[in-house]
């Protein structure tokens, strides 16, 4: 937090996100509650039923989010702190959207290919490298991590189009 | 000397040429994966726990524990040159190690590092080889309501000791025992929490969670910071290192007390973290050159490392003897147990005294390889951390997509790891603790069978917490650890108005 920009306009606040945080884990408290009452959460004559143990648990879950939830919102006005910052959130951003993009790629085409795919991209548009490294480097850790895997230890790893053709 | 004998079986052990190889990979990958941000101890071995699924289990736990140490060991490497921590229990190490590279004086607080890191790792394992069997052999007795006592002990501690919101400790916590939960349940065969869902039939594996929460969690804070590495350079000669280790017995009584932080924090489920700062404070207190702290005192170095070493190292001794790990990484060294069908717990000693006493044995021989790697090699892994971030974050993306396919072969673990790396990446900023979340995933469905075999010998009746001495004692401390943050936020509120009357 080393730039002294104005407290709001330019990020969002942590106790927001703590709000949402908190009924979202309600919200999840709430489902193993739910699902605890469907299989029965309580004794038959040979013991405790399945739901019996997610019941309590479902229940600690909604009371501490609930507890969360209002402890948060007694400090809804006076805690100015920020969760992140416009320009964090983009540098967060810049490696999470490739990634998921990388993981849709690694069911689609295989890993050998998404990652040396990913690993060069990201060199060339982020770290700026020359297309050679980019690529070298890319291409490397995917050679490396198929002679580890399908070769040395026989452990597959998803494969697509490219790897068929090589006989794998 | 019952325990000398079983050493030195487990030594002959350990002491094979593919073992020892394992022993030195391990200990470098260790040092790599403590040096490198974003992968760490726990997701560390998570990611490498895939490949070892087709050794033996002796040489399985020989080369993850050696990780650990190497991570152990790694993380001073980047508090010292760069004043980065690469491992939460090595911020500590910063304070005094930080400031000695500045003055030149690297190679002089990386001797001091390593070699208390090494003794407070030796004496925690002493510790080990002779408490741990005494500890299996009393918990023999134990039957699942004792279990079940320590259970909630264990998790009750996190709350009592903690330092944030404990609301928060406890959502986390119970969202771990809630995936727990997910798939079948052992007992009536019945689907719990899948929805409909095949996927979710297995249920949620906890190295997917590790390596989600904080492989990609801490590639998401790291790239948020915009990391850039700066930092001295290592030199270490024989020379530097015979000057240091001529300076070190000076500070004999610092180092017996964090060993005794260390050791005692690892055993309760407190952990390296902790102990190192808490060690650091108390040599702070108890040092001639106290005030001098913060300034580049080797002293300074030499307290938390050894608390922390010691810490780690006797973290293994519940996680061995009862089942129950004291911090993350002995929760995915456990977990790595079950799946080379091994239970943790106190059987164990009777029924695979090769494997645990080879682990032991490894512990010794680990350290002293761990000792002689990074003496040596302080300059390549330094070199490591010069790579820039923009080549190092895909990187630690793809071995962590890598290693969640590899745990089930399932393409969904690794849609997994992104979705519990925003989770990670959230819960860290808005202070939910991780550990216990990944301690109550791993260890959820032994709790709750050991709670559902107490109900059925009590009929449902709580009482059979406290039928006995031992299950009574264990259950009140850890209801009394549970209200503990109650009590001293109460206590603040009635110190406060004297504070506000002063201010005003």
């Amino acid at each position: 937090m080393s730039q002294n920009h104005p407290a709001n306009g330019d990020g969002v606040r942590s106790v927001v996100v703590d709000l949402a945080v908190a009924v979202a884990i309600f919200a999840l408290g709430a489902l193993v509650l739910y699902d605890s009452v469907r299989l029965g959460a309580s004794w038959t004559p040979e013991g405790p039923q399945p739901g019996y143990f997610p019941f309590y648990i479902g229940l600690l879950i909604c009371i501490s989010s609930l507890a969360v939830f209002a402890g948060a919102l007694l400090k809804l006005r006076s805690d100015r702190a920020i969760f992140v910052r416009r320009h964090e959130f983009r540098r967060v951003l810049v490696i999470l959207l490739p990634s998921t993009a990388y993981v849709l790629g690694v069911q689609l085409i295989g890993i050998y290919v998404s990652s040396a795919l990913f690993i060069g991209l990201f060199m060339r548009l982020v770290g700026r490298y020359g297309w050679l490294r980019s690529a070298g480097v890319g291409i490397g850790v995917s050679v490396v991590a198929f002679m580890l895997f399908e070769v040395w230890f026989k452990i597959p790893l998803p494969k697509g189009p490219l790897e068929a053709l090589i006989g794998y | 000397m019952e325990e000398l004998n079983a050493l030195f079986h487990g030594f002959t052990v350990a002491l094979t040429p593919f073992n020892l190889t394992l022993m030195f990979i391990g200990i470098v990958l260790g040092v790599i994966i403590g040096v490198l941000p974003g992968l760490g101890g726990a997701n560390g071995v998570a990611i490498l726990l895939p490949l070892t699924f087709t050794m033996p289990p002796t040489s399985a736990i020989i080369m993850l524990s050696c990780i650990y140490w190497g991570a152990l060991f790694g993380g001073a490497i980047t508090s010292v040159l760069f004043n980065i921590p690469g491992e939460p229990w090595s911020v500590a190490t910063t304070f005094d190690g930080y400031p000695m590279a500045q003055q030149g004086r690297a190679g002089e607080a990386l001797t001091g590092a390593f070699t208390s890191s090494f003794v407070g790792a030796l004496v925690a394992v002493l510790v080990f080889t002779f408490i741990a069997p005494l500890v299996a052999k009393f918990a023999l007795q134990f039957g699942p309501p004792e279990f079940f006592s320590v259970y909630l002990l264990t998790f009750c501690t996190f709350v009592g000791t903690g330092k944030g919101n404990p609301f928060k400790i406890i959502a986390a916590m119970m969202l771990g025992f809630g995936m727990a939960a997910v798939g079948i349940d052992i007992v009536t065969g019945q689907l719990r929490l899948t929805f409909g869902l095949t996927e979710l039939l297995s249920g949620f594996h906890f190295l997917v969670a590790v390596i989600g929460l904080f492989g990609i969690g801490e590639i998401l804070l790291s790239m948020e910071e915009g990391l850039s590495f700066s930092g001295a350079s290592a030199k270490i000669n024989p020379r530097i290192v015979l000057e240091t280790w001529a300076k070190l017995p000076r500070y004999w009584a610092t180092s017996l007390r964090s060993c005794i932080i260390g050791c005692w924090m690892g055993i309760i489920p407190g952990g390296a973290t902790p102990a190192s700062f808490m060690s650091y404070g108390v040599a702070r207190k108890m040092s001639r050159n106290g005030d001098k702290f913060g300034t580049g005192q080797l002293e300074g170095v030499v307290a938390p490392e050894t608390a922390a070493h010691a810490a780690g190292t006797s973290a293994l001794l519940p996680m061995i003897t009862l089942g129950i790990p004291g911090s993350p990484t002995a929760a995915v060294l456990l977990g790595g147990l079950m799946i080379w069908g091994l239970q943790p717990g106190p059987l164990l000693f009777v029924e695979k005294p090769d494997f645990v006493w080879g682990l032991i044995a490894s512990m010794y021989l680990g350290n002293i390889a761990g000792l002689i790697v990074v003496l040596t090699m302080v300059p390549l892994f330094a070199a490591i951390l010069r790579v820039p971030f923009a080549i190092i974050a895909p990187v630690i993306v793809v071995i962590c997509a890598i290693g969640a396919y590899t745990v089930k072969n399932n393409m969904l673990d690794v849609w997994m790891i992104v979705v519990f790396g925003v989770i990670g990446y959230a819960f860290k900023k808005l202070d939910y603790p991780l550990a216990p979340m990944v301690l109550a995933l791993v260890l959820g469905d032994a709790a709750e069978s050991s709670f559902r075999q107490s109900m059925l010998m009590s009929q449902g009746s709580l009482s059979i917490f406290w039928a006995n001495w031992l299950a009574g004692s264990l259950t009140t401390l850890a209801i009394v650890l549970l209200f503990w943050p109650l009590v001293t936020a109460l206590r603040e509120r009635l110190r406060l108005p004297r504070r506000d009357g002063a201010a005003a």
